[in-house]
């Protein structure tokens, strides 16, 4: 360690400042996490609300009638509020929940800490970036409470539906405006955090923190960061000229001539399938931004609880950064169905299929870090495990659909919504709940219960499978998507009795998350006290105090000197070198 | 037998230098990390314009309803305005490097003043259209000239600001050596803008 300096901002006195308006990287990950929480807790009860719509389509719900008197008449569900519910999920999941905990959230309390910095680059403009991510959660929840109630549309947002306003139905009016709004607050917010994380990054690295001796976390964080700056300033861009087309007239992506609810509307000349690919060429990096982080998380989980160093680090980061360049080239394997040329489709079959060889790299890796190690099954671990698991569970099914001629078959069924569930859903999920396990003692100074964490991963881990394994079998049976009820249609009453299973399955899945709130809230309190390295892991944010002082070093500027991954050393006074450790605390092995 | 961890008992390699990881040196390190920043935000900036442009040149090429639209002649005097805030604020720069701190001032006044009438200018040019009965919604070639002067309007905003706030702090004599990174994150900044609208103006001209 070098001499103190001074720091260039105080610890702030008073609680406004010390825990609401605050710029301590730290306070700003928190209140990420709490944000994402809050949102999963709204998202998963509007999933838990369409499986039962599902299997009970025609079933009077008192409180129904209470919460939406005219899209529940009767306490009976119409297909058009389980359209905004299905919206809704979509939405709040994957930019408040996927986005938003393991890049915002984690990312924030652990990259300074990891790279031995004091902060983020721009302090407050990371205060700012949560702000305005909250402004946006609110925009969108108050989509709920407008007349008309939230949007249709999906969380996509596809033209025309999206464009032309409440001729295309509940929803569509106020409630579609405010989900755009409320979309590009959220660009603007994932944009500032974009700079601050690049800028930390290259910038504010400890000395001896070499590229090379980057934890994989923040190889993640990274290049997640960078496909949001890039992914977000296209979306923000086609939000804003889907806005002019609802409020301003313009034709950018409704047609002409088109009739909708008996009217003939003024627009021409504009192409919904624009839209597709500006939005797709969001969508699909988007994909990478909520699971990275979590390859990230589960390569230093593998890595520490195997007591071994990763296998084939370097392998790792440029498959890490393959997958951000690749996810930039396939947006269109998500608009085969809109009839674009085969030839299009074909390259863009074959770049997709290429993604699988860095996510082979890596998952291959992952298994020889496993192989020969001591492993230390910990609630983390196994959470890590799962990872792998649903990671190649969901990447298989991908290579299905990556086929033009196989996707025009499956594109509208199930299928889908199991593959994406699996590896962008439940993958993801698991490398945050992995990423909690593994850092609660760090942010509240407390463990978490074991036996609770434990009970808790194997249901989950069950419980996720049996909710969307049968999802590819009710595909692969021609199960259509989107639907509302599958009462009517005679060639789906055979599969109804596999809805009600997942039904059920989403209901345990769902009351097995209470033991984890408990578990959460209960030990920030009552758990057992946190020592500095609980798991005897080498990254910086485990050679302080539990939690970090204000400014995570107390003052000192730390020098790393080793590689993020030395575990199992021989030599070594104890099986493994943190990254702060002098050059020469290992002795040569006798020959 | 060779074991799996053999190789990481070898010295560690010497810190990598130039690219980071030097050490957070004080003002050195926010001083890059501004730099950085502002790259970040320029090459956010390039992607969203991308995104119009494409946008732009797909709903031109597939649709038979695009009319030019008849560029009102200000937009000349505006781009020569731009182009030439953006000198001065060079010289500016340069003149605060060897230490002649009023020729400093004056150029950059002078160059914050051609931004602000750069943006009257552009006003001045929608009230010309808005005369002749062109709205945005009139046809996509207005919808999208409308968009895109709005959208570079607000980054021209956006950078008039940070001139003035240089400009403030020069001529009230507190440009002391740790607001050089303002001076030349703004300037940086003002150049992308300028360039952005000759982008556009090209744009205009060969597909409007």
């Amino acid at each position: 360690m070098s001499s103190p300096v001074v720091h260039a901002h105080h610890a702030p006195q008073g609680f406004i400042r010390k825990y609401v308006f605050s710029l301590d990287h730290k306070v700003i990950g928190i209140q990420y996490y709490f944000l994402a929480l809050f949102s999963v807790l709204v998202g998963m009860s509007l999933s838990l609300l369409m499986r039962f719509h599902m299997v009970h389509p025609d079933a009077k719900v008192h409180w129904f009638s209470t919460l939406w008197p005219t899209a529940a008449q009767g306490g009976i569900m119409t297909p058009e509020l389980y359209l905004s519910l299905m919206t809704m999920h979509g939405t709040i999941m994957v930019f408040f929940v996927l986005t938003t905990a393991p890049q915002s959230g984690f990312g924030n309390y652990f990259l300074p800490i990891q790279i031995g910095a004091e902060d983020m680059a721009f302090p407050v403009l990371n205060m700012l970036s949560f702000w305005t991510t909250l402004l946006a959660l609110g925009v969108m929840i108050s989509a709920f409470f407008v007349p008309g109630g939230a949007p249709l549309s999906g969380w996509t947002g596809y033209p025309p539906l999206s464009a032309i306003g409440a001729v295309a139905g509940p929803g569509e009016g106020l409630g579609q405006t405010l989900w755009i709004v409320s979309i590009a607050i959220f660009c603007g917010a994932s944009l500032m955090g974009a700079i601050n994380f690049i800028a930390t990054i290259i910038d504010l690295r400890c000395q001896g923190m070499s590229l090379m001796r980057l934890p994989l976390t923040c190889w993640t964080w990274f290049v997640t960061a960078i496909l949001g700056l890039l992914g977000f300033a296209v979306l923000l861009a086609a939000g804003v000229l889907l806005i002019l087309d609802r409020s301003a007239g313009t034709s950018f992506f409704v047609p002409g001539g088109l009739l909708v609810s008996d009217q003939i509307l003024n627009h021409k000349g504009g192409s919904p399938l624009l839209w597709q690919h500006l939005f797709w060429f969001f969508g699909h990096p988007e994909v990478y931004i909520a699971i990275l982080p979590g390859m990230g998380v589960t390569s230093q989980l593998l890595s520490t609880f195997c007591r071994k160093p990763i296998f084939g680090y370097r392998a790792m980061v440029y498959a890490i950064l393959a997958i951000g360049f690749l996810g930039f080239m396939v947006w269109g394997h998500h608009m085969f169905m809109s009839g674009m040329s085969p030839y299009s489709a074909m390259a863009f079959s074959v770049l997709t299929m290429a993604i699988g060889v860095p996510s082979a790299i890596k998952t291959f890796n992952w298994i020889g870090t496993l192989w020969g190690g001591k492993i230390r099954f910990t609630t983390a671990m196994m959470f890590a495990l799962g990872f792998v698991s649903l990671f190649v569970t969901g990447g298989i099914s991908g290579i299905f659909l990556g086929q033009p001629a196989l996707d025009l078959y499956f594109h509208d069924t199930y299928f889908v919504v199991g593959h994406f569930h699996m590896i962008m859903g439940v993958a993801a999920i698991f490398g945050m709940f992995a990423g909690t396990f593994y850092w609660f003692p760090k942010m509240f100074g407390r463990m978490l219960n074991e036996t609770l964490g434990k009970i808790h991963f194997y249901v989950t881990f069950v419980g996720v499978y049996a909710i969307f394994t049968p999802m590819h079998f009710l595909g692969i049976a021609g199960n259509p998507r989107r639907y509302s009820d599958f009462t009517n249609f005679d060639f789906l009453g055979k599969l109804l009795p596999v809805h009600n299973f997942m039904t059920q399955a989403a209901y345990g899945t769902a009351a097995i998350q209470i033991l984890f709130f408990i578990n959460l809230f209960w030990s920030m309190k009552y758990g057992k006290k946190a020592p500095m390295n609980p798991w005897n892991a080498t990254t910086l944010e485990w050679t302080v105090p539990s939690p970090p002082p204000f400014d995570n070093f107390a003052g000192q500027h730390p020098v790393v000197n080793h590689g993020p991954y030395e575990y199992g050393v021989p030599g070594a006074p104890n099986d493994f070198i943190m990254q702060t450790d002098p050059v020469d605390v290992v002795r040569e092995p006798h020959a | 037998m060779p074991s799996l961890t053999s190789d990481v008992i070898k010295p560690p390699a010497p810190p990598s230098r130039g690219f980071g990881g030097g050490g957070s040196d004080g003002r050195g390190a926010s001083r890059r990390a501004s730099m950085t920043g502002l790259m970040v935000l320029l090459a956010a900036t390039t992607m969203a314009f991308a995104a119009f442009t494409s946008a732009f040149v797909v709903r031109r090429g597939m649709s038979n309803d695009w009319v030019a639209l008849p560029l009102p002649r200000i937009l000349w005097v505006d781009t020569a305005m731009l182009v030439a805030s953006s000198v001065l604020l060079e010289v500016a720069r340069r003149s605060l490097k060897s230490g002649r701190r009023t020729e400093f001032n004056r150029y950059w006044t002078a160059g914050t003043a051609l931004g602000a009438l750069f943006l009257l200018g552009q006003a001045f040019a929608w009230r010309q259209l808005n005369a002749a009965g062109i709205f945005v919604a009139s046809n996509p070639s207005s919808s999208f000239f409308y968009l895109l002067t709005a959208a570079h309007g607000l980054h021209i905003l956006g950078g008039l600001s940070a001139l003035v706030y240089v400009d403030v702090q020069a001529l009230s004599l507190r440009l002391g050596p740790g607001k050089r990174t303002a001076v030349d994150v703004s300037a940086m900044f003002w150049h992308f803008v300028d360039g952005l609208w000759v982008y556009l103006m090209a744009l205009f001209l060969v597909w409007g």
